[in-house]
């Protein structure tokens, strides 16, 4: 238990305010630090990042590294195919989850408690790795571009928000008028309920799209092709294994490390981007999804 | 995909009068809406229930070119064999207690940074700090291993060049085994904080403003505010997610370690699932492995069972 202190009151407040203040901003600069670090390094001479001279601001000011990836064909190959996995995952996500949470909205559906459960148990056990790849691997899609998009057409967290949303958010009797005038279910979903539910639908977008754009898992136990490869699986290989291999062969040694130095930096703002540029414009829908999948009910 | 995160909806709301007569007819006039689920659920049952039928391979020998059905049955021999390996107990262990830390130091954190945001009363600072805090979320698993092999690296890494201008030695932090989980739990840390704790700030958005009122009156502290009225106000959503994260205890973080997994950490970064992946399916070792992943679930389910009753009992909130 805390003990009240013996200052005063109201002295006692600004204190308290001071001190959650410099929290405050100790947080900010622990965030921020290293995300400006590596914008920083990313427009700087890589021998200065290297020796260790650039802390906060660039130090002499250059933009080989991002010339460097505009000829890096691996990372193309990787952003186009990101694309893809991205925009068409995306899309079969909202299909497969639209259809599924919006008939499991209805109070009139007969049997959808027992179906509910069917689901909702899947987040508590799956089969495990092995099975799932066997899986997959059985059904031939191991080294297509379906094996990034079709397992994971659904995630149930994301259906369940989204059945919330249908639920609470749209008046029941809304749907019972349409009804009434012999509106079928189908039309009734397209015309009323969808278009009534877009900050829903954004928050889907967004959470399903950036779970394709940043996924690597899927494609590195799923995906041996190499014209394959999303992105993140060309990040790794620059990133995490071979460095000095994305950079062209016509440098000499010390170059080489030195350009696959900087290309780093700029790897990482350049596969970072789409991302964080997209999320500024969702912001405020994707608070509030959250917030409907986890308070209501 | 997206993990759970909490889900006090399972239940179901509104329930509706219905004769058991009328029931068939009741279907046939929402035939429209069982035509819709019809394609989701058989995705659930092709890619979640079917798993599940594979899962039998845990006590046989699977040969790919039998088949499941095929493959001669093995019983317990593969459970067996992982028991008695010599990296069962590394494997255990470092399961374990990479989960239990994460428990223990990074799931108060979101918690205690709603509080702040909650406690700062210029509203425009307090939104700075939760978009800045969430940006990291977005950033991939693969870049912020990436930005940590920048940061940490022996000579060229900020934090060793700062080491060094000190008069320190710069440590290899990546390659040795002893600082792994202290990296892998603050950069964790690092990436989620600040999306974890929305649910927690929306929960104290619900908190009834009369109550801080009456407690200021009566001259309660700002800590004893927090102490007795948001911590109560939000124990119900901390007692979820805790479940959920319990549910998914034996899980937490696999691709993130594998990614940062190299020979020399091994003895601390080693888990099972990461073994799984390497032992399954680069060597092709399908039947030891699916009961390796099976034992992992099995304590995994146990383990959310357990939390589960506990906070029924004590506290009235749970998962069902």
């Amino acid at each position: 238990m805390s003990k009240q202190p013996t200052l005063q009151a109201s002295s006692n407040e600004r204190i308290f305010d001071v001190i959650i203040y410099i929290i405050a901003s100790i947080i900010i600069i622990a965030v921020l630090y290293p995300l400006i670090f590596i914008v920083s390094a990313s427009f700087s001479d890589p021998t200065k990042v290297l020796n260790g001279e650039v802390w906060l601001l660039p130090k002499g000011l250059t933009l080989d590294a991002y010339t460097n990836i505009l000829h890096n064909e691996k990372i193309w190959l990787g952003y186009r195919n990101t694309i893809f996995y991205t925009v068409v995952g995306t899309v079969i996500n909202i299909i497969m989850t639209v259809l599924a949470a919006y008939p499991l909205s209805r109070p009139d559906l007969p049997g959808r408690n027992v179906i509910m459960v069917f689901i909702t148990l899947t987040m508590f056990f799956s089969g495990g790795l092995i099975p799932t790849y066997l899986l997959v691997k059985n059904l031939g899609m191991v080294d297509t571009m379906w094996a990034l998009i079709i397992p994971g057409a659904i995630a149930t967290y994301n259906l369940i928000v989204m059945r919330t949303y249908f639920q609470s958010s749209i008046p029941w009797e809304l749907q019972e008028a349409a009804h009434m005038d012999g509106c079928s279910n189908w039309r009734l979903l397209l015309s009323i309920i969808l278009p009534l539910s877009k900050p829903i639908l954004a928050v889907m977008v967004l959470f399903y799209a950036v779970g394709h754009w940043n996924s690597f898992f899927n494609a590195l136990i799923y995906i041996r092709n190499e014209n394959l490869h999303p992105l993140q699986l060309v990040l790794r290989e620059i990133l995490l294994i071979s460095q000095s291999d994305a950079v062209d062969g016509s440098l000499g040694l010390e170059d080489k490390i030195l350009l696959a130095e900087s290309i780093k930096y700029a790897v990482i703002i350049v596969s970072s981007l789409p991302v964080l540029l997209m999320y500024p414009f969702v912001q405020r829908h994707f608070v509030k999804g959250v917030m409907i999948g986890s308070i209501k009910g | 995909m997206k993990s759970a995160k909490t889900d006090a909806t399972i239940t179901m709301p509104r329930s509706h009068p219905k004769k058991n007569s009328g029931l068939l007819r009741q279907m046939g006039k929402r035939l429209d809406l069982y035509l819709m689920l019809l394609l989701p659920v058989t995705w659930y049952l092709v890619f979640h229930y079917a798993p599940l039928y594979g899962l039998q391979i845990a006590f046989k020998n699977f040969n790919p070119a039998k088949g499941i059905l095929g493959s001669s049955w093995e019983g317990f021999g593969h459970f067996q064999r992982f028991f008695d390996s010599y990296y069962f107990w590394r494997l255990l262990w470092n399961t374990l207690s990479i989960n239990l830390f994460s428990l223990l130091i990074a799931f108060p954190i979101p918690i205690l940074l709603a509080l702040i945001i909650n406690e700062i009363r210029n509203k425009t600072f307090s939104k700075w700090l939760q978009n800045i805090t969430y940006i990291p979320h977005f950033i991939s698993v693969v870049v912020i291993v990436g930005i940590l092999n920048v940061f940490l690296s022996p000579h060229t890494g900020p934090v060793n060049l700062l080491i060094e201008a000190f008069g320190g030695t710069p440590i290899r932090f990546l390659e040795e085994a002893g600082w792994f989980k202290t990296i892998f739990i603050s950069s964790n840390i690092w990436q989620n904080m600040g999306w974890q704790s929305i649910i927690y700030i929306a929960a104290l958005s619900g908190v009834n403003p009369h109550l801080y009122e009456a407690a200021k009156m009566d001259g309660a502290s700002r800590l004893r505010r927090i102490w007795h009225i948001s911590l109560p106000g939000i124990a119900p959503v901390v007692i979820i997610l805790l479940i959920l994260d319990i549910g998914h205890f034996m899980n937490i973080g696999f691709e993130k370690i594998l990614l940062m997994q190299n020979n020399l950490n091994l003895e601390s970064s080693d888990v099972i699932s990461t073994f799984v992946y390497t032992t399954g399916i680069l060597k092709g070792e399908y039947s030891y492995t699916a009961a390796i992943g099976l034992f992992n679930s099995i304590i995994n389910l146990l383990l959310l069972l357990l939390v589960n009753r506990i906070a029924r009992k004590t506290s009235e909130t749970s998962l069902w």
